[in-house]
């Protein structure tokens, strides 16, 4: 490669090796150290090392990842034609575009929970606001080990203190996500978040440094040392030297992100910015080079022009900062000085780095040394990837063949449905989402607690609904299926409020993706998550992998988390989950066909399908469930059957009802199944439901197997009929189960009863739950 | 009609929801100031909104006391003009010495965002004149440190002369101990100046404006407002 430099410049060459001890902890390969010898057609120096070391990791490179997420169809297309933006656009008519991303910040929160989950809420904002949208929302999807291990209630404490920290300030609204605790997560907790932005489509804005001659200015907080290589720690396992990578975790300031939010929205107004991208993983790295890379240009930048917060720091150390709250613009020549001044106004620093050049090299000058000259394509998009092997893994079999007739049906249901409501998993969330603010903006029309939380959008009818989902035990089970569910889930809790699927972002959180079992859970979850988003129709439109999460002692579950946004045409017509009035019917609208024997079916036509044809009520269908692993400390069997055409029409059957405003509530069977999902609609309505199932399988299945496509509603005897036209149309089910009413849950299985409790009792184990456990009760 | 001013502070964040709610529900003219602004002539109402000014690193309210526009907010209500602060402006106009007392961090320790209950008191002050006396009103907290303290004096002349405005409450309109959600004393929720013209409250009426949001009962606090300005 030729070497360009300043007249007068001197050139740091490096002609030595590099030796293997230096760039192996980089988590750089012997192989790819030769690539970038090649690359470069010399040895690199120790700069350049640590830049493709970061850039080429899977964190930032999807080294590994990347053949697979081509199943994605969007992702396919953006990265065979016009590149990958920052986050992905989806359009609501009306001219406005929401922006979407999810991300993990799973490692940085197991080392320091509270800076790690505060910087993961920072820097998804910042992958939101760099598009030109305000950001309206952020969601969380949580995973913690039992609180029974105190090393986990101090994660899960301080992992929602610091989202609660950096989220409350920068004033967005927390408005959902999901908590989850297993086992296998103790250690390796998984803290995703997700954020929403608004904007017109005009505003959008792009990561690209075009025009050569154009100024890159940084603009933002200074830069210092804290976060460096924190893209390389997150491509490694976590081990008992992880606790010593502290430095890794980058220290967030949420109130110069608040000034950065409305500087850069302000400053992509003056038209002046023809290219912006926020600095996360691999900071100024990363950004100079991926902008630079996408506009086919290059750059060249000088180091000592970068305002530092720490004295002494080496261009090594300045070029792979982490340091928060900064983004990299790309400004029109000569109007520098204006664009500065807004970021001036909020108090933020906004200082010329460098310009944009035609050589499509990255060239990083320390005063008027260079010290690191290199392609920009080469490290934003040739980062090597490998088909990694793939293999079921043994444990499946022995998972699946468990014998699940050898459980014993329990004794007393009242106990289980309370053992259920007060498991951590299950029970309210309130610990959590009162710590944040969910309310500011004030467009949070359904607040978090119900089915998925809903946003209107001012100014029009609309608004949007918005949910995460994904059951790691299913993953466990059955990668394929119970990423299939978790895309299928999410659409139900869409369906529930009323709005109908128009987008997903992932997040894809897996252990050692070098283990064939690993890769090939990885890639089953992919499989399955592209198959069932293409079906629903809503493309996947970001995302994030987060490979390594496991410890010498375990992996985590498979778990593909998905984001999903849904729209509602008409504000007024939003759904909630709670019981509303004594006297409403409670009916079942599932997709599979009750039992033959109940009388109360209104439809009795067959329905076709490949798969099983009955409704799998039997005891295989307490595969993968709450209740077995609540009561029984079990993690075997199959995950439920989804038959996606099912659960397509049992949302379209909901979304028509809701539309013709026939629904008082509506809630989707999920963890903990029929029983539970009836329980939380009495808790939330505060009043209480008398039940009777016909089952031809032990209550326990008929009480609390998880099996799909069921959505639970309530509305007044009135609109029965109305209903079941809207059945009969779309071929679904629908069984009466009983009537809002009274101050006790009652139900019978078989004219059996088998439940009752008083709604207060369990209300106040189901809300208090969590609370009670931080106690340490 | 009445002019009102959302003063915008480096770290506000609810001053948009405070500007809508006057532009879209009250229907009064609204402007945003910036906090470098010295001049407020033209206003008849200024509200300090809620948000984390400065980051609130140092202590609430503490370092948004001294930006410029704090001088002007003094002289505006020396001279009669109404001012509310809501959450972080109530933390702002206690350390700016507009109102007595302090709000130091929760019971607990921990952010507390929900709905609350608040029984309107004084219903003859400024900001709660179209409540009825006694009235329960359901209006949103969100909040750190809300757990408002003063000496004994100041709260014995507090309640002596009713400036106690808000009180946290039950559905009922009890003011009981579990009713209280970060251990303000007396229960108090808002108060206002010796002069009356100065208010602050740690629930946020502007995010209870509109049925869509869940409660219209913060509408009664703006107009409160609007009706005093007119007499």
């Amino acid at each position: 490669m030729v070497v360009t430099t300043e007249p007068g410049s001197r050139t740091v060459y490096n002609t030595v090796p590099i030796p293997p001890e230096v760039y192996r902890p980089m988590s750089m390969s012997d192989d790819e150290y030769r690539k970038v010898v090649e690359v470069l057609g010399r040895h690199p120096t120790f700069t350049e090392l640590g830049m493709y070391a970061v850039m080429w990791s899977e964190h930032c490179g999807y080294k590994y990842s990347r053949p697979v997420l081509r199943l994605f169809k969007k992702y396919r297309e953006a990265i065979d034609g016009t590149g990958l933006e920052n986050a992905g656009i989806i359009d609501i008519g009306d001219g406005l575009g929401i922006a979407m991303k999810m991300e993990s910040h799973n490692h940085p929160s197991a080392v320091e929970p509270f800076q790690g989950a505060a910087t993961g809420v920072g820097g998804i904002l910042r992958d939101i606001f760099t598009m030109g949208a305000r950001p309206i929302a952020c969601l969380d999807s949580l995973r913690f080990g039992k609180l029974d291990i105190a090393r986990n209630r101090y994660l899960f404490e301080h992992v929602i203190g610091g989202i609660a920290f950096y989220g409350n300030c920068v004033g967005v609204p927390t408005v959902g996500g999901e908590v989850y605790f297993e086992d296998c997560y103790t250690g390796n907790c998984l803290v995703n978040v997700m954020a929403v932005g608004l904007m017109r489509h005009e505003d959008v804005a792009y990561a690209r440094a075009s025009g050569p001659g154009n100024s890159v200015m940084l603009v933002g907080s200074r830069t210092g040392r804290d976060g460096i290589h924190g893209a390389t720690f997150a491509s490694v396992e976590l081990t008992e030297e992880s606790e010593s990578r502290k430095s890794n975790v980058q220290v967030g300031d949420p109130f110069t992100e608040k000034c950065l939010i409305e500087a850069t929205l302000e400053a992509l107004k003056t038209g002046l910015i023809v290219g912006i991208q926020d600095m996360g993983a691999a900071g100024i790295t990363c950004s100079t080079c991926e902008t630079a890379a996408k506009a086919g240009t290059g750059m060249r930048i000088d180091v000592r022009k970068v305002p530092l917060r720490e004295t002494g720091m080496t261009p090594y150390e300045i070029m792979l900062s982490e340091s928060q709250e900064r983004m990299l613009a790309i400004v029109r020549k000569g109007h520098e000085d204006e664009v500065a001044a807004v970021f001036k106004k909020w108090g933020l620093n906004a200082v010329v780095i460098g310009e944009v050049t035609n050589d499509g090299l990255v060239s990083v000058y320390d005063g008027d040394d260079l010290v690191a000259q290199v392609p920009a394509k080469s490290l934003a998009e040739e980062a090597p990837t490998y088909e990694l092997e793939t293999e079921e893994p043994e444990y499946l079999a022995r998972v699946r063949d468990y014998d699940l007739s050898s459980i014993p049906e329990p004794s007393d249901y009242n106990e289980v449905l309370i053992k259920l409501l007060g498991a951590p998993t299950v029970a309210s969330k309130e610990w959590v989402y009162q710590q944040y603010d969910h309310m500011v903006q004030t467009n949070t029309v359904i607040l978090p607690g119900s089915d998925a939380a809903v946003l209107r959008i001012r100014g029009t009818k609309k608004a949007i609904a918005l949910v995460t989902d994904c059951n790691g035990r299913y993953c466990y089970l059955d990668p394929y299926v119970g990423a299939q569910i978790a895309v299928a889930e999410a659409a139900r809790n869409l369906a529930c409020t009323g709005a109908r699927p128009m987008g997903v972002t992932d997040c894809l959180n897996f252990g050692n993706p070098e283990k064939p079992e690993v890769f090939w859970q990885f890639k089953r979850a992919v499989e399955g998550m592209a198959d069932a988003c293409e079906f629903f129709e809503a493309p996947v439109v970001s995302g994030n992998v987060s490979f390594y999460n496991e410890t010498p002692e375990m992996a985590v579950y498979p778990t593909p988390v998905v984001g999903m946004l849904g729209l509602i045409d008409d504000v007024d017509k939003r759904c909630t989950s709670g019981f509303k009035d004594e006297g409403d019917v409670i009916v079942l609208v599932s997709g599979w066909r009750a039992n033959e024997a109940s009388h109360q079916t209104y439809s009795d036509k067959p329905r076709r399908s490949e798969h099983r044809e009955e409704s799998p009520c039997d005891i295989e269908s307490l595969g993968g469930s709450e209740y077995l692993n609540t009561i029984h400390g079990l993690a075997v069997g199959r995950p439920p059957i989804l038959d996606i055409d099912r659960e397509k029409r049992v949302h379209q059957a909901v979304l028509r009802a809701i539309d013709r405003r026939l629904l008082k509530s509506a809630h989707d069977c999920s963890d903990g199944g029929l029983a539970v999902a009836i329980a939380e609609g009495c808790i939330l309505g505060n009043v209480g439901a008398s039940i009777s199932l016909l089952a031809n399988c032990a209550p326990s299945a008929a009480l609390f197997s998880e099996t799909q496509s069921r959505i639970v509603v309530s509305l007044p005897a009135a609109k029965l009929g109305e209903m079941m036209e809207i059945i009969d149309d779309l071929q679904v089910e629908m069984t009466v189960l009983g009537k809002v009413g009274g101050d006790t849950l009652q139900v019978s299985v078989n004219d059996v009863p088998v439940i009752n409790v008083k709604i207060s009792e369990i209300e106040s184990i189901w809300r208090g739950a969590i609370a009670r456990k931080m106690e340490g009760a | 009609m009445m002019k009102f001013g959302v003063i915008q502070f480096p770290g506000s964040n609810c001053d948009q929801d405070a500007y809508y709610a006057v532009r879209d529900v009250l229907k009064q003219p609204v402007e945003y100031i910036w906090h470098q602004e010295t001049d407020l002539s033209g206003f008849d109402c200024i509200i300090l909104p809620g948000g984390f000014s400065y980051g609130d690193y140092l202590r609430t309210g503490a370092i948004a006391r001294f930006s410029p526009v704090m001088n002007a907010v003094h002289d505006f209500a020396d001279k009669g003009g109404r001012v509310i602060g809501i959450c972080n402006g109530f933390q702002i106009l206690c350390e700016a010495q507009l109102l007595p007392g302090a709000l130091i961090p929760n019971v607990g320790l921990r952010f507390i965002c929900k709905y609350v209950n608040v029984r309107a008191e004084n219903t003859g002050s400024d900001f709660t004149r179209l409540c009825e006396p006694g009235q329960v009103l359901r209006i949103p907290i969100a909040h750190h440190g809300g757990n408002y303290y003063a000496d004994p004096d100041t709260l014995k002349s507090l309640e002596d002369n009713n400036r106690v405005i808000l009180r946290y409450c039950d559905d009922e309109g009890n003011v009981t101990e579990s009713s209280n959600p970060n251990g303000s004393l007396n229960n108090i929720a808002g108060i206002i100046n010796d002069r009356g013209n100065v208010a602050g409250m740690m629930p946020h009426p502007e995010r209870a404006v509109e049925e869509v949001l869940g409660s219209t009962d913060g509408v009664l606090i703006l107009k409160s407002i609007v009706e005093s300005l007119r007499t």
